[in-house]
């Protein structure tokens, strides 16, 4: 028993940089906007994050700096894809390598020290409750604030009229100026958001998941975001489930070869984006399916005629 | 302005020419990385050697260095450009390095080159590696004397040569202790991820492990044993920073003396190629202090770290392999050849080994 609920935990930890990260992006996407910047923005979040971490001593106001380095550093894309026009993959592909050179110039006086780590919420008397309690009552809030995420941006965009707006934006971003929308903004407010999501997630890597901070230490988890929302079909709940099934399938494997089952690790290790590959293919087998998810004008340049 | 403007750059070119002229009389030595300085592992250690050197040589050298160049078509372009930047003598410190430097060293015979971990050597091409695996067998007997489930993790990156000789090294260790003893191994397939790192130290210590060592280069797996409360080891680097209560003992390189000898020996013309395999006893395999562990545990680890120091090899006979044939018979020798191309497990190790 003692085992399971273990697994479980590692498996919340593991999933968790994932689906905030995904999330956030998801949004985004629903703008018709496509950030190929996650891993960047999350690098820069977790050298953030643990920056002021360990300067103040205080890993909370780590988090709220890692939040806000992922957010400043998503102007810059919003800025230059949305103000000036310019192509969303290059800009965005750019952004990652900007991250993570920048991250380790600036994380240089860094490497090699003990961070902080942000304490594991206990909620009294509930976590003592037999296999619940550690699961449901004793993490840490970045899982809290993950699943908060997931609720609050499906309600949002699926329950609200902004969000019919902004996924409106998504669909024809022409139609939805015509109409007097202002595109721009709204897709200036969904890129921080997501910025500020992906610097969330860095700052779990560095404070939560593995409390220190190295060059790289993303590790390429900004692209497993990236294709768990395509995964997803840029729906809110299925991030959710795309996230802990990765998470899942990756911790089970170490177990089975820890137990000296030999798998294919290799192999596993790329099962997120082969996944994605097959539900690409799925989808677009499928004209209805495509048309109701995809943001049809994902990744288009709009420049509103003055 | 525009006038002002060329006066700054004149006097900017001047500056610079000046720099250059002083920088031509002492001996520039230059680095290639295969990672970035800041992973607080293997290209880490090898710029603390650098840096060694500088502070060693003082204003005799000059140093530069480029990190982050990947094995391939690249690290020719890398090597070449500082060929021509006027390094004197360049440190490759990556295997993949092996064939490119091959090719810039015979393009300048008059630069030396140094290439760590490889066996590609010519006249002005050299090659120096550790001996990582004498301190893997010290650490395989600390983790059998320190171990209460007789069970330990191994988390590894890729089933090359130098990690099976240090999967064997290790077990050979904990077997002279307690001929039972039982290893864990976990494949990660990176060498750095500390995320994933951190993930296969839980999953070892769910199934039993109570100490943990790793061949992939952060502090993850550590920290999650100092969270545990239970035992391991560095790699690499000392990492007792990042577990205060966990880390036993940690493999540490230490590159520094080999580049003062090395840069010494270009400076006094008495440099010339060289296939080193440096070990305990030049003190280019160190042991961070032993630490978390009773006296006699102590005692133990030195003793046999001395008597490494002394000559003796781990991979002495008797040793089966892990299908239960011989290896080495009585008293025999692994030669390092054989080392060097370590592709089958010792006896006793639970895992069936990657092809």
């Amino acid at each position: 028993m003692e085992i399971t609920i273990n697994i479980l935990l590692t498996i919340a930890t593991a999933a968790t940089p994932l689906l905030v990260a995904a999330i956030g992006e998801l949004v985004v996407e629903r703008s018709g906007v496509l950030n190929l910047g996650v891993e960047g923005m999350m690098i820069m979040g977790a050298v953030g994050g643990f920056g002021v971490g360990y300067l103040t001593g205080s890993p909370w106001l780590g988090l709220v700096a890692a939040i806000v380095v992922g957010a400043v550093f998503s102007l810059l894309f919003a800025v230059m894809t949305l103000s000036l026009a310019t192509n969303q993959v290059a800009t965005g592909l750019s952004l990652t390598l900007l991250g993570l050179g920048l991250s380790g110039m600036i994380g240089t006086g860094f490497v090699g020290l003990p961070g902080v780590r942000l304490p594991d919420l206990h909620i009294p008397l509930l976590i003592d409750l037999p296999i619940v309690g550690k699961l449901v009552f004793g993490q840490d809030p970045v899982f809290y604030i993950s699943i908060l995420l997931i609720f609050a941006v499906a309600w949002f965009l699926f329950r609200t009229r902004t969000g019919l707006t902004l996924r409106s934006i998504g669909d024809s971003h022409t139609s939805a100026h015509a109409l007097g929308i202002q595109v721009i903004r709204y897709r200036y407010l969904a890129v921080i958001f997501g910025g500020a999501c992906a610097g969330l997630a860095g700052g779990q890597l560095s404070l939560v998941y593995t409390p220190q901070w190295v060059e790289n230490m993303s590790a390429g988890r900004g692209w497993i975001a990236l294709a768990l929302v395509v995964f997803a079909s840029w729906r809110p709940w299925r991030v959710l489930a795309g996230a802990y099934i990765f998470g899942a399938v990756w911790i089970g494997q170490l177990h089975a070869q820890a137990f000296g089952i030999p798998v294919p690790s290799q192999l596993l290790s790329s099962l997120p984006y082969l996944a994605t590959v097959v539900v690409l293919v799925l989808i677009s087998r499928n004209k209805r399916l495509t048309m109701m998810n995809t943001p049809a004008s994902l990744g288009q340049p709009f420049v509103p005629d003055r | 302005m525009k006038k002002l403007l060329i006066a700054m750059m004149t006097t900017a070119a001047a500056l610079s020419m000046a720099v250059t002229a002083e920088a031509a009389d002492k001996l520039k030595a230059c680095w290639v990385y295969v990672g970035p300085i800041g992973d607080f592992g293997y290209s880490y250690q090898h710029d603390q050697g650098r840096l060694h050197a500088e502070k060693e040589l003082g204003d005799k050298i000059e140093t530069a260095y480029l990190e982050n160049v990947s094995e391939g078509p690249d690290a020719d372009r890398a090597f070449e450009r500082l060929a021509r930047e006027g390094c004197k003598i360049i440190f490759g410190t990556s295997f993949g390095f092996m064939d490119p430097m091959v090719k810039v060293a015979k393009k300048f015979p008059d630069i030396k080159f140094e290439h760590a971990t490889g066996y590609k050597t010519s006249e002005n091409l050299g090659v120096y590696n550790a001996r990582f695996y004498e301190g893997r067998y010290v650490m395989g007997q600390i983790a059998a004397k320190m171990s209460k489930t007789g069970v330990a993790g191994y988390i590894v990156s890729f089933p090359i040569p130098e990690v099976v000789m240090g999967i064997d090294a290790f077990m050979l260790g904990a077997q002279s202790v307690n001929p039972d003893f039982k290893l864990k191994i976990v494949w990660v397939n990176s060498w750095f991820d500390p995320g994933k790192e951190a993930d296969a130290a839980k999953a070892l210590f769910d199934q039993g492990a109570d100490i943990i060592t790793q061949h992939t280069d952060s502090t993850a797996a550590l920290q999650v044993a100092e969270e545990r409360g239970l035992k391991g080891f560095g790699q690499s680097s000392d990492m007792i920073k990042f577990a205060p209560n966990a880390q036993l003992t940690s493999n540490t390189d230490n590159w520094g003396p080999y580049y003062v000898e090395r840069l010494k020996a270009v400076l006094d013309g008495t440099w010339k190629t060289d296939n080193v395999w440096l070990g305990i006893k030049d003190g280019a395999v160190e042991l961070s202090p032993f630490t978390n562990m009773p006296d006699d545990v102590k005692a133990m680890a030195e003793a046999t770290k001395k008597k490494i120091a002394d000559g003796w090899n781990p991979f002495t006979g008797p040793v089966f392999k892990q299908d239960g044939s011989q290896w080495l018979k009585d008293g025999e020798v692994a030669d390092d050849g054989t080392l060097l191309g370590l592709n089958f497990y010792v006896k006793g190790v639970d895992d069936k080994l990657p092809q």
